[in-house]
């Protein structure tokens, strides 16, 4: 029973982090109709930047965290200014083959400049144990962390005049944009909301894991797995998915392989697309 | 300009690139550079059959890397392994990704877009973990040896063969692409909704037209492997389905030399730029997809297709009413 409960935390530590980078994917996706590939390089990045502050410049954590978001968030701005705003009237595969561009950048450089992987220390550096399950802090940390933050973006969406003007881009570009909403800052904002939640989930699990060049790409598609499971544009969609995805991956390591571990998402995926071709919850088209 | 000399510009450019093709052997090509030619054009094989699907019938797959791959371990097994000649094994070659992606096809096929891509995509990833995996198929890291036949010792041998198979492919692809069943494609490309309206049975055809490209695709891998002469599981990877991909739309899809254009292109342009670059090639390669992409979205096939037209139109002095086919 005990294995059975630590595993389950480490599918909701896991599901944590997926559900950090797929909401940002979601929101993303929602609000600009854009497949951002490269979301799992900037979440990569994120990793890299905590690095150089607690290893290099030698900052506490806790102040590691807003510094990496802010620096990210700038990162998305960029990014949504420069590559893909020009593409807006494109179709939807030449966002992707710039999404691909930016992919082969930023991970071609980062391996040039550090090719070995790297690794930070923890915060809080203990295992606590309750009745026969134990826990490291890290992992308490990652789940309230990434609880408080979709909790804070939930609230901010539903209850401030910004996150309803980007809710109301989502729903109607050019409604919006003729109420008076400026679809071009709204975006951006977008943009810096979404890349923050990567960083955040960089340095929630930098932690727990080595840095590593590569570290974005399959997170990425199992981002994208479960935006899609979750019906493409919906945020509890993203929510729900995520979470599942990592208690199931937990469970398939404990009781099945660990060789496969990558797999099982896409399988699942494959086969819930096979039965309902929409994804689970009602997206769009 | 005589109407006569008009219609004989696209045959004579051909002409002229194809005898440009079969005498570069013959013009002091070092060993290296033939050899990069040749998987160049192997690679065009791979691009020009993604083209069928992506291009043509308007699905971007991502599942091409996982069919070379297969392509290249059919055609490895069935010649190394089992002792099989050539040919039978170069056919294998084609039919087991055909089967593959047909059995792929039937439950992918079904959705539409940007799910399409993604269950692809996985789709190559899962390939890509077994073939990792399952070391007694693969042979893991260490791979295998590919066998050359003895007509294809030779290196000029290669390179003619294929050569000739990118030729026979292309001419193909245009059959298919001038008859009905092409518009048929072009019309799922366009608008699905509205092909399924006027009774197309649109799964139908978007499975033929897969089931095609994964044939050639696998051909393709095999070609690619026997010039290597040997293969590991790397080659079933998910890069290679977004290389393709690039290659496509950046030579230009729906064109039949964009796919041609842009791997023989771009493969070159990363060879060279490594001499120059070296490890950072690739970040520079990411960089010149992003711009181009942004100024010719529509490739360099397509870019040059505009001007062409445009200068066309010029010419005529009175084109305004034309239909520029897009």
């Amino acid at each position: 029973m005990s294995f059975f409960l630590n595993q389950l935390i480490i599918g909701i530590q896991l599901g944590s982090q997926y559900v950090m980078v797929a909401l940002g994917l979601t929101l993303i996706f929602g609000i600009l109709d854009i497949s951002h590939f490269a979301h799992g390089h900037l979440y990569m990045v994120g990793a890299y930047l905590l690095y150089i502050l607690m290893v290099l410049v030698k900052v506490n954590y806790w102040l590691a965290l807003p510094l990496c978001m802010i620096a990210l968030a700038l990162g998305g701005i960029i990014v949504e200014r420069l590559v893909y705003r020009p593409l807006r009237e494109q179709p939807h595969i030449n966002t992707f083959i710039a999404a691909i561009g930016l992919i082969l950048f930023l991970e071609t450089m980062v391996r040039a400049i550090q090719p070995k992987s790297l690794s930070v220390p923890k915060p809080i550096d203990r295992v606590f144990s309750v009745g026969g399950v134990s826990m490291e802090a890290q992992r308490l940390i990652v789940i309230v962390g990434a609880a408080l933050l979709v909790v804070l973006l939930h609230l901010f969406i539903k209850r401030t005049r910004l996150g309803t003007a980007i809710e109301a881009v989502a729903q109607d570009r050019e409604g919006a944009a003729l109420v008076g909403i400026n679809v071009n800052r709204i975006s951006l904002l977008t943009f810096a909301i979404a890349t923050a939640l990567a960083a955040a989930a960089a340095v929630l699990m930098a932690p727990l894991a080595f840095i590593a060049p590569e570290m974005g790409s399959v997170l990425i598609l199992k981002a994208f797995v479960i935006v899609v499971l979750g019906g493409l544009g919906s945020m509890q969609g993203a929510i729900v998915g995520g979470y599942l995805l990592g208690v199931l991956e937990a469970m398939a390591i404990a009781y099945v392989s660990s060789a496969y571990k990558d797999v099982f998402a896409f399988a699942v995926l494959i086969i819930i697309l096979a039965v309902r071709p929409t994804g689970l919850f009602r997206g769009r088209e | 300009m005589p109407e006569k000399w008009k219609k004989a510009t696209k045959p004579a450019l051909l002409l002229a690139v194809l005898g440009l093709a079969v005498l570069l052997p013959w013009v002091g090509l070092e060993k290296y550079q033939l050899r990069v030619l040749t998987l160049a054009l192997a690679w065009a094989i791979a691009a020009v059959s993604l083209n069928l699907i992506l291009g043509y019938t308007g699905q971007a797959s991502l599942a091409h890397g996982a069919f070379l791959g297969i392509g290249a371990y059919a055609f490895g097994i069935f010649a190394e392994r089992l002792g099989w000649n050539f040919w039978p094994a170069l056919l294998v070659a084609g039919l087991i990704p055909a089967a593959l992606g047909f059995l792929v096809g039937l439950p992918s096929l079904r959705t539409k877009g940007p799910y399409f891509a993604i269950v692809t995509l996985c789709f190559n990833v899962i390939i890509f973990k077994v073939f990792e995996n399952w070391t007694w198929l693969s042979g893991g890291y260490q791979g295998q040896r590919v066998p050359k036949p003895a007509f294809l010792e030779q290196r000029w041998a290669r390179y003619y063969f294929i050569l000739a198979a990118l030729v026979v492919v292309l001419v193909v692809v245009r059959m298919i692409v001038k008859s009905l069943l092409g518009v048929t494609f072009m019309s799922i490309r366009s608008n699905e909704n509205l092909a399924e309206a006027v009774g197309i049975d649109t799964f139908r055809y978007k499975l033929l037209s897969f089931t095609v490209s994964c044939f050639i695709v696998g051909l393709a891998g095999a070609l690619l492997a026997l010039e290597n002469g040997h293969l590991d599981y790397t080659i079933t990877s998910y890069t290679y389905s977004f290389n393709l991909l690039v290659y496509v739309l950046i030579g230009g899809a729906a064109t039949l030399s964009g796919p041609v254009v842009g791997a023989v292109g771009l493969y070159y342009l990363l060879e060279y730029i490594e001499k120059v670059v070296g490890e950072y090639r690739y970040a520079i390669f990411g960089l010149l997809l992003i711009v181009v992409i942004i100024y010719f979205p529509r490739g360099v096939a397509g870019g040059v297709q505009q001007l062409w037209d445009r200068l066309k139109r010029w010419w005529a002095g009175r084109g305004a009413g034309e239909v520029v086919e897009g």
